[in-house]
């Protein structure tokens, strides 16, 4: 992880998306897809919380090299104000955090799902993904037409790319639930990969057990530092053995998780806190297929 | 960097503990040691005061554990941390490995565990001073908060001073009935000084979804927000506890309001949420201390100390 006052090389807008690419050759050195960086917040403001965004793309080569790019929507004071960045401006930027998405070994037809801004961090998996000679498959889904992030550039990396949306205004109406169980099905997925919200990532975790088909998903929480130090961003994750589990954070130590050991109803249940521990113990996870 | 820069001294000492300058990691944002990210440069810092140590493992509390404030963070953590025996055999060598002085944060719900905690860390190379928690729930005394108790405070206090060769200082919040009285018995249980503060109780609502932003879901706040609060608190018990060393902690972002500490009458200067957000806050907050000290000509840090002046009232009078 590195830290680096980072100017901004190109600020712009994809639908209700923003998009912000910096100057960050350390950083983009090291990125991989799942990971983050972390913004700070100007000083002397009454947000102050860094903020976490997931690597959309990370350039190594070309003109373009040292860059690195991320996506967000305004939804509170610490996006309006980055949205208000322009180029040439420098960011607080530490980077790459968390742990990134792993590349199948064998397996090779992987299906990467998403919805909303969550999409980011997917094409830049189905480019490494690709690079190492998998098949990518795409859903991306999204509330309407201008909420769906770069259709093109995900037709462009796809062998078949699903679109949905809410109000069925681009693409098939529904949700990434509704198409996955056919794209499951016809594109002969060995392989999840899924960012989204929590409910969605939940069902789409279920979906991935019920048929055995290995699933890593990526995670977003509220965190404050972004760096593993002040330990409020827990997820509660089963150990390997099976034998109980821990409080695991979500930038350290995620945030990409093996869904199936992930503790659901202690974590987004209604009542987490009286979420019981089967008498029997938690199940025993194997381990990514790599 | 006991000498800055500069080429001025800004070395604090805590009578007889003494930091190569004044500004400290607060408990809470640097673990216990283990995985400190490499943005945060541990060997300059002043000292470490460690995330509260318990005699057994704990989970903490259940999510979500953290909520944005204006200019604060709510937070309720539920000290996770691995356990008194994991920190000893895996977090402090690497403590002591980046050849930081370490303060030990212990807590615990009985007063056996206080002692458990003391005997274990008293004597291990590197910690050089106890922190006492003492907002946890005492079990022996119907669940209230040690703090709430100055016969359990004077018990708690007083054996961990007895048992510890080592400096002991007391963690206190502020909202309590006496705070000088209630820092003057841990002074005489045997503490040689006091942190102040802990983080304020509060609420965060989301007032969509009908619901508490925290599952606690009463949590601690702490950050810019709580600067004021710290600062009297700090004022009042260095107003009539003058030998008394004062750790001051509590929305300390930058050097001026480190500055703003020193002359309310703290000794040192702790740095929590700050980091969080600034890595570099603690090195960054020290570097410009040691410039207002030779901007204004004066000569250290303790020289600061008492020097705040009432308004209103005649020049002289605060400062001897």
């Amino acid at each position: 992880m590195k830290r680096a006052r980072a100017e901004v090389l190109n600020a712009r807008r994809f639908g209700v998306y923003h998009s912000i690419t910096v100057v960050a050759p350390e950083v983009a050195q090291r990125a991989r897809p799942g990971q983050f960086v972390s913004i700070g917040m100007p000083q002397g403001r009454s947000f102050i919380f860094r903020r976490q965004f997931s690597i959309h793309e990370a350039s190594r080569r070309g003109g373009w090299a040292g860059t690195l790019e991320f996506v967000f929507d305004r939804h509170g004071p610490g996006t309006s104000w980055l949205a208000g960045v322009r180029v040439h401006e420098f960011l607080d930027v530490i980077g790459p955090l968390g742990t990134a998405f792993a590349y199948p070994a064998k397996l090779n037809a992987c299906l990467l799902v998403s919805e909303g801004h969550a999409s980011a961090p997917m094409y830049f998996l189905a480019q490494e993904l690709r690079a190492r000679g998998k098949r990518v498959d795409m859903i991306v889904g999204a509330e309407t037409h201008e909420h769906v992030f770069k259709p093109i550039e995900g037709k462009r990396l796809s062998q078949t790319f699903s679109i949905v949306t809410a109000d069925g205004s681009l693409g098939e109406r529904g949700s990434v639930l509704d198409a996955l169980p056919g794209m499951l099905e016809t594109t002969g997925a060995e392989v999840v990969y899924a960012a989204a919200p929590r409910p969605t990532l939940r069902a789409i975790a279920e979906m991935c057990l019920e048929r055995e088909i290995p699933s890593q998903i990526a995670i977003e929480d509220e965190m404050p530092c972004g760096t593993g130090l002040c330990y409020t961003c827990a997820i509660p994750v089963i150990r390997k053995d099976g034998g109980g589990y821990d409080n695991l954070r979500a930038c350290a130590e995620g945030p990409v998780f093996n869904p199936a050991r992930i503790l659901w109803d202690r974590w987004i249940g209604d009542a987490p806190g009286s979420a019981p521990t089967p008498p029997e113990g938690y199940a025993k996870v194997r381990t990514w297929p790599g | 960097m006991t000498t800055s820069a500069l080429g001025q001294t800004i070395a604090v000492d805590l009578n007889g503990l003494v930091f190569s300058h004044p500004v400290l990691a607060a408990s809470g944002c640097l673990s216990t040691g283990r995985d400190v990210p490499s943005v945060v440069d541990v060997h300059r810092l002043a000292g470490v005061v460690t995330r509260s140590i318990t005699v057994a493992p704990s989970r903490g509390s259940v999510v979500p554990r953290a909520a944005e404030t204006a200019s604060g963070l709510l937070s309720h953590v539920g000290l996770q941390n691995p356990g008194v025996d994991e920190f000893l055999a895996k977090d402090l060598p690497r403590l002591v490995r980046a050849k930081v002085p370490v303060i030990a944060s212990i807590a615990g719900t009985r007063l056996d565990e206080y002692v458990r905690l003391t005997t274990a860390l008293d004597r291990r190379p590197g910690i050089v001073a106890l922190e006492v928690y003492v907002s946890t729930s005492d079990e022996e005394f119907a669940g209230e908060p040690f703090h709430a108790s100055p016969e359990r405070l004077n018990e708690i206090v007083g054996a961990v001073a007895r048992m510890s060769r080592l400096p002991v200082f007391v963690k206190l919040p502020p909202m309590l009935p006496e705070l000088v009285e209630t820092a003057r018995v841990c002074i005489r249980a045997g503490a040689s000084g006091l942190t102040l503060i802990d983080a304020v109780p509060g609420l965060a609502v989301d007032a969509d979804r009908l619901q508490s932003r925290l599952a606690a879901p009463i949590g601690g706040l702490s950050g810019p927000a709580i600067k004021p609060i710290a600062l009297a608190a700090v004022y009042q018990v260095a107003h009539v506890m003058p030998r008394v060393p004062i750790m001051g902690v509590g929305g300390v972002s930058t050097a001026a309001d480190a500055v703003e500490f020193l002359l309310a009458g703290a000794w040192a200067v702790q740095v929590g949420t700050a980091m969080l957000v600034n890595p570099s806050a603690p090195v960054e907050i020290a570097q410009g201390i040691a410039s207002y000290l030779k901007e204004k000509g004066i000569s250290s840090p303790a020289d600061l100390r008492g020097r705040l002046r009432v308004r209103g009232e005649p020049a002289g009078d605060a400062a001897s």
